[in-house]
């Protein structure tokens, strides 16, 4: 029977000075960015901050240098991924550009694709969304109905795309189409839309913290060019199991409740208390644990092995532990939860109780991920 | 895995598999020696496996022990193989020659005088069954490690829930070989948990491939009941939660071989215990009442891993510590420290 691999991966010695220079370049940055905002971390969308990222450097960093990249090591990337997050920099806006957009197009976009987006992507000055889910295609993916026809030059889409994160604010979406109705998973498409097309209308929805960062898009007889195909006609499943490898493991998989876990601590603290340091203690467990198995999978990412499996393992243990975070401040303390109060703890208390639920759905739900991993045990 | 940690797991597997039956731990459990095994583990240097070759040991590294521990786990190896593997290694440190015969671990309260040990070591694994304990005892200026025969030890005798030996000893002004090491005076607790940690990695592993091997296996409503999805989400948790207790057992090991890893194997313990908790009660629901019977041998990892996490310091007391820890540095200190790690 298959288990999972995770070796364990190092961080080489010459990543610390980037950390360093990383860390500094925050700690003067964010200082006068409250708590709450920064609780946001890749949620938050600050085009300002991207440029300013784009211009240390610091985004495409693994891309070749013709496309406006670094070339730098995956570990490098992970450790300013790690710097960003823990702090709660506000690294929405290129997020997915840098994380999926950008990588997927190294695989399989055309060289003008390249060319096009990476360069922008790479400055912090391009935004990418990704249009998956639909109003009748959730967990089901292959159920997708946008409607990509062949006409003269290009594509004819209409359709809906639901719950897209971040499309009121982005100039590009990959996007996922039926270009072939007969079959199921081998009908799928994937292409680069410039959003300013004619025929888009982008509505932001409201989370229920009254937050808009996830989108209905409606197109309407929208034309896409033949260019702007990512990969092949049909390989568009293919391409989008692929490309959920690289979002199901990173740092953000561990980190995203950090800003909570650290006001957590400042007021156990002060409290003192056997109880406290226990809880404290288990939560700091499963942080450093978590950590080994993202370094484990970004080390097999590296090596340019396919990890899906042990990234699907990462996320569904890693969303687990940011969800258990706002319960155990809430049997710890018993504050109530705020919105607005200027309260460092509470008010974080309040951003991410009303967001962690959001954290086991996005990017395939819990139980899809554990569907995955049956299925890697065998038993499907 | 390096080339001897593929040698020393494919010749420890091999040699559990043979040696480590379930005849071997039924018997055990009914107080026999299983003397061919240990004769084999021993013939094989597998107990000595942390010692430097030149005081007669294999000179490997944790990260390699961690194949041998983690396979005493697995197979549910009814022997003090963790312990002589630790105790050799502290022995070593101190710079005091491994003797023959069967070593174990002693944690207990101690008094050092002359080179005599008095005091009292409770819940000894294998003490009836082991030759020389070791210990380790604050003295003078520093913490030394004793080697003490225990012929002369008073024993009574006690078990574990896995009906592994766990007995009390006395020693009054027992003769003892001593010798300086540079560790913290709760030393062997550490590397117990550690060595502990690792084997419950192991047993894990053994809960996952059973259950899944099981739920392949078992039919109801006219299909494997592994073709559920109530079944495959909860799989799946197992198999998620035995990954976890893995990478940290190994990432503690790895610190260990780099120097001072109470952090690490904190760590490691407190998400091997975790990890045990879930697990265990997965591989019942799984295995149903087949797997809550005697003659089923889920329980040989069920019971020890119930009886490992309480040992060398269970999961809460080590939360305790890394949590007191966190919050001396203070709340901005936590990620600056683990990642200097």
């Amino acid at each position: 029977m298959q288990t999972f691999r995770f070796d364990l991966c190092e961080l080489p010695e010459e990543t610390r000075g980037l950390r360093e220079e990383v860390r500094a370049f925050l700690a003067d940055e964010l200082k006068h960015i409250p708590a709450v905002t920064r609780a946001q971390t890749w949620s938050g969308h600050d085009a300002a901050f991207s440029a300013k990222m784009g211009a240390k450097g610091w985004i495409g960093m693994r891309w070749p240098k013709k496309y406006g990249g670094h070339e730098r090591s995956a570990f490098d990337r992970y450790v300013v991924l790690e710097e960003m997050l823990a702090a709660g920099a506000p690294v929405g806006a290129h997020w997915i550009g840098d994380r999926q957009s950008g990588p997927l197009l190294l695989n399989f976009g055309t060289e003008e694709q390249r060319q096009l987006i990476l360069p922008k992507v790479a400055k912090g000055e391009c935004f990418l969304c990704i249009g998956m889910s639909e109003p009748d295609s959730g967990s089901d993916l292959a159920a997708t109905r946008t409607k990509a026809e062949k006409v003269e030059g290009g594509y004819r889409v209409n359709g809906t795309k639901l719950w897209t994160s971040g499309a009121n604010r982005a100039h590009y979406m990959i996007a996922l189409f039926r270009t072939d109705p007969e079959k199921k998973h081998d009908g799928l498409t994937q292409f680069l839309v410039d959003l300013k097309s004619p025929g888009i209308t982008i509505r932001p929805i409201s989370d229920l913290a009254g937050n808009s960062h996830f989108n209905e898009v409606v197109f309407q007889d929208v034309f896409v060019p033949d260019a702007m195909l990512v990969g092949k006609e049909g390989t568009g499943w293919a391409q989008v199991g692929a490309e959920l490898a690289f979002e199901r493991s990173g740092p953000e998989r561990y980190l995203s409740a950090y800003l909570l876990m650290k006001e957590l601590i400042r007021e156990l603290s002060k409290r003192g208390g056997k109880e406290g340091a226990k809880e404290v203690g288990c939560l700091i467990a499963h942080l450093v644990t978590l950590r080994q198995m993202s370094l484990s999978v970004a080390g097999m990412l590296d090596k340019g092995e396919n990890p899906a499996l042990e990234a699907s393992v990462v996320k569904d243990l890693g969303t687990g532990f940011e969800q258990e975070m706002p319960v155990k401040a809430h049997e710890l303390i018993g504050a109530e939860p705020t919105v607005g109060s200027g309260d460092d703890f509470t008010e974080v208390l309040g951003y991410l109780t009303q967001t962690v639920p959001s954290f086991s759905l996005r990017g395939g739900t819990r139980e899809i991920l554990r569907g995955i991993i049956a299925r890697g045990l065998g038993l499907r | 895995m390096n080339e001897l940690q593929t040698i020393l797991s494919d010749s420890v597997n091999r040699l559990l598999t043979d040696y480590s039956t379930k005849q071997t731990i039924v018997a055990a459990e009914q107080g026999e020696w299983p003397k061919a095994l240990w004769d084999e583990l021993a013939a094989n240097g597998l107990t000595r496996v942390l010692v430097p070759e030149e005081m007669g040991g294999a000179g490997a590294t944790w990260s390699d022990a961690y194949v041998v521990l983690k396979a005493a786990g697995e197979h549910a190896a009814p022997v003090p193989l963790a312990e002589a593997i630790v105790a050799g290694w502290l022995l070593a440190r101190a710079g005091i020659a491994i003797p023959d015969g069967i070593i174990t671990l002693m944690e207990g309260d101690f008094l050092l005088k002359e080179g005599r040990l008095s005091g009292k070591a409770t819940r000894v694994p294998f003490a009836r069954h082991a030759t020389h304990g070791v210990a380790i005892v604050k003295s003078g200026w520093g913490v030394e490690a004793v080697l003490a025969p225990l012929d002369y030890a008073q024993i009574d005798r006690d078990q574990n829930v896995a009906r592994e030996p766990r007995d009390t000893l006395h020693f009054e002004r027992v003769v003892v070989e001593t010798g300086w090491v540079e560790l913290p005076e709760d030393g062997l607790r550490l590397f117990g948990a550690l060595a502990r940690s690792v084997q419950m990695a192991g047993a894990l592993d053994y809960l996952t491939k059973q259950s899944v091997a099981y739920a392949n296996e078992r039919t109801q409503f006219g299909k494997p009941i592994g073709k559920f999805q109530a079944i495959q989400q909860q799989l799946a948790v197992l198999a998620t939660q035995s990954a976890a207790a893995g990478i940290a057992a190994a990432y503690a090991c790895a610190a260990a071989d780099k120097g001072e890893a109470s952090f690490e194997i904190a760590v490691a313990k407190v998400r091997a215990d975790d990890a045990s908790s879930i697990a265990t009660s997965i591989a019942h629901q799984v295995h149903g009442a087949i797997g809550f019977t005697y003659e089923h041998g889920l329980h040989f990892a069920t019971r020890r891993l119930w009886a490992w996490r309480a040992e060398f310091g269970s999961g809460a007391e080590w939360a305790e510590e890394l949590g007191r820890a966190a919050f001396e540095r203070g709340a901005d200190e936590l990620w600056p420290y683990v990642t200097s790690r």
